[in-house]
């Protein structure tokens, strides 16, 4: 801990230093185990917090924390912690735990634990004084450290599902052989665009597409770099052997893309999806033909 | 290093054609095990290949070191191409997209700045390039 | 590292095996360039499959390739570019410009046989 070249100073070379001192406390948070996690544990309860896991789980839960705070006040490394934090999230996120609620229960063990050295050392003011000292910046640092696991957990949890949501809403439609439709519809952010390139891609060579139609009639506007990156998206479908038709351009996004430079003459674009299937099955050598009427509707 | 290193380095010596081939399969495992998708992987691979035939052309010799980085939790692939040999210039002139796509000329900076997340470069005329670039999970 | 490359009636087929070295890249295209004079070949299809990495060299090299073998009288078309190595060779900025593309074989003979046998009327030396 960097705080022992700090505090050790040469005026009071009779007093413990922060390590004898953190030694001591963590005896007394040791020895008074049970009885303190049994007093969280209640306040937890009273607070309404964990209100979606079982006592039994809540008081196994505190247990394990409560261990791996006093080893981490005791090693002064938050490794195993953190390790153990990012765990712990991983197993109450999807219960319902929130945010609120891990930092609410580990600043009520920080409490717990300070209120109990309050009283050890109430007789000694300035015992008392140097105990806190060693202590509070060790439990606000663990207090972060659990804070940060759970929330970095989360993120990590919404960029999965937020994944998931992208590739469902990016279908691949093969309609005819060798030909392929993709209808994009909101708007195109960085990581759609990304995706949306990597299932092109996919897709081409999947279905052995030679031509895909790239509707973007329900794309109210794309940035410059998206518009780089569809444009990027539309050479990389050439070097797989296939052309792209690109459908549904608006004005705006025509607008665009003729501002980064794009030269929408040499750009294969055709006004609607209709136009561009038309386009595409010209291109694969298809005519349709209407051979009858269409069937009658009752009367 | 700005960022948290996970694990060992792994250094490459680029003196040869060879070498090329290795830095950018063993950047590819590298980044594998960091689990990025297998789009990443073409990326990285390629932004090495680029950077390592630079230090071959124009420096003879140098090293590729790469190593697993943690920015707060956010994993990524650093990649540090370093050499010797007569530093560029001007930066600036290099960094310039001017050139044809087949990039017969310059040495691909821009394009690989393209690639990843993060680009830095640090050269001097006679004294030695190091390119840094790294691309993050996301 | 060797290509091995096939003759299949007017056309060469070189199919990369694994990744090519700067080196190996330039042999291919003298012995692709020397090949297509001695067999007369009216086309030539690269598979390039196995690649997982084409570079700025690669490209450049491709093209060099196309180019010397279109100076002789035949066409090139490249086959196989994975997706992954197609999006980063755009990321890089190389576009293959001016060089047939195909998904794969079956594709790179399909374009092969329209080009040079739908056109075999005229004489074809440059672009």
């Amino acid at each position: 801990m960097s705080d022992v070249k700090e505090l050790a100073t040469p005026t009071e070379p009779r007093l413990e230093s922060t390590a004898s001192r953190l030694r001591e406390l963590v005896a007394h948070l040791r020895q008074q185990r049970a009885h303190l996690r049994e007093e969280w544990a209640r306040l937890i309860t009273e607070a309404k917090l964990l209100t979606a896991m079982t006592n039994e789980e809540v008081f196994a839960e505190a247990t394990s924390v409560y261990d791996n705070y006093v080893e981490a006040l005791e090693t002064g490394t938050y490794e195993a912690l953190q390790a153990y934090a990012r765990n712990l999230s991983e197993r109450i996120i999807p219960r319902g735990v929130e945010t609120h609620e891990v930092v609410g229960i580990v600043l009520l063990l920080r409490d717990v634990l300070a209120r109990s050295l309050f009283a050890k050392y109430r007789d000694d003011f300035n015992k008392l004084n140097r105990i806190l000292d060693a202590y509070e910046p060790a439990a606000n640092r663990i207090a972060i450290t659990v804070a940060v696991g759970f929330v970095q957990e989360r993120e990590r949890i919404i960029r999965e599902q937020q994944e998931a949501i992208r590739e469902l809403s990016t279908p691949v439609l093969q309609v005819r052989e060798r030909l392929l439709i993709l209808p994009i519809i909101g708007v195109i952010d960085p990581q759609r665009a990304r995706q949306l390139t990597e299932q092109l891609l996919r897709g081409i060579r999947s279905n052995r597409a030679k031509v895909v139609v790239l509707d973007i009639t329900g794309v109210p506007y794309i940035d410059s770099a998206v518009a780089n990156h569809l444009v990027q998206t539309v050479e990389a479908a050439r070097l797989l052997g296939a052309i792209v038709i690109v459908t549904g351009l608006s004005p705006e996004i025509a607008q665009t893309l003729v501002n980064i430079g794009v030269d929408l003459g040499k750009m294969n674009t055709v006004g609607d999806l209709q136009g561009g299937i038309e386009e595409a099955e010209r291109q694969l050598g298809y005519r349709v033909v209407l051979t009858k009427e269409p069937a009658e509707e009752p009367a | 290093m700005r960022f948290a290193l996970i694990a060992d380095e792994v250094r490459v010596p680029i003196d040869s054609d060879a070498d090329i081939v290795s830095a950018r399969q063993k950047g590819r495992e590298l980044a594998s095990h960091c689990g990025f998708p297998s789009t990443d992987l073409a990326v990285v691979a390629t932004a090495i290949s680029e950077l390592a035939r630079n230090i071959v052309r124009y420096a003879v010799h140098g090293k590729i070191i790469l190593r697993v980085v943690d920015n707060h939790g956010k994993r990524g692939i650093e990649v540090v191409a370093t050499d010797d040999g007569p530093g560029i210039p001007d930066v600036a002139l290099a960094m310039q997209d001017g050139y044809s796509t087949s990039g017969s000329l310059g040495l691909g900076l821009p394009g690989t700045r393209r690639l990843m997340d993060e680009f830095e470069i640090k050269s001097d005329f006679g004294k030695g390039t190091t390119v840094t670039v790294r691309k993050w999970k996301r | 590292m060797q290509v091995p490359i096939l003759k299949q009636g007017a056309y060469l087929i070189a199919t990369v095996q694994s990744a090519l070295t700067d080196e190996d890249l330039k042999q291919l295209r003298d012995a692709l360039v020397g090949q297509v004079s001695k067999v007369r070949a009216r086309g030539v299809i690269v598979d390039v499959t196995a690649l997982d990495v084409i570079d700025s060299f690669a490209t450049r090299t491709l093209r060099d390739v196309a180019h010397m073998i279109r100076l002789r009288g035949a066409e090139t078309v490249i086959v196989g570019i994975q997706p992954d190595v197609a999006f980063s060779m755009v990321k890089l900025g190389l576009s293959l410009e001016g060089v047939a593309t195909a998904l794969d074989l079956e594709e790179g003979l399909a374009y092969l046989d329209r080009k040079v046998k739908g056109h075999n009327h005229e004489v074809r030396t440059h672009r």
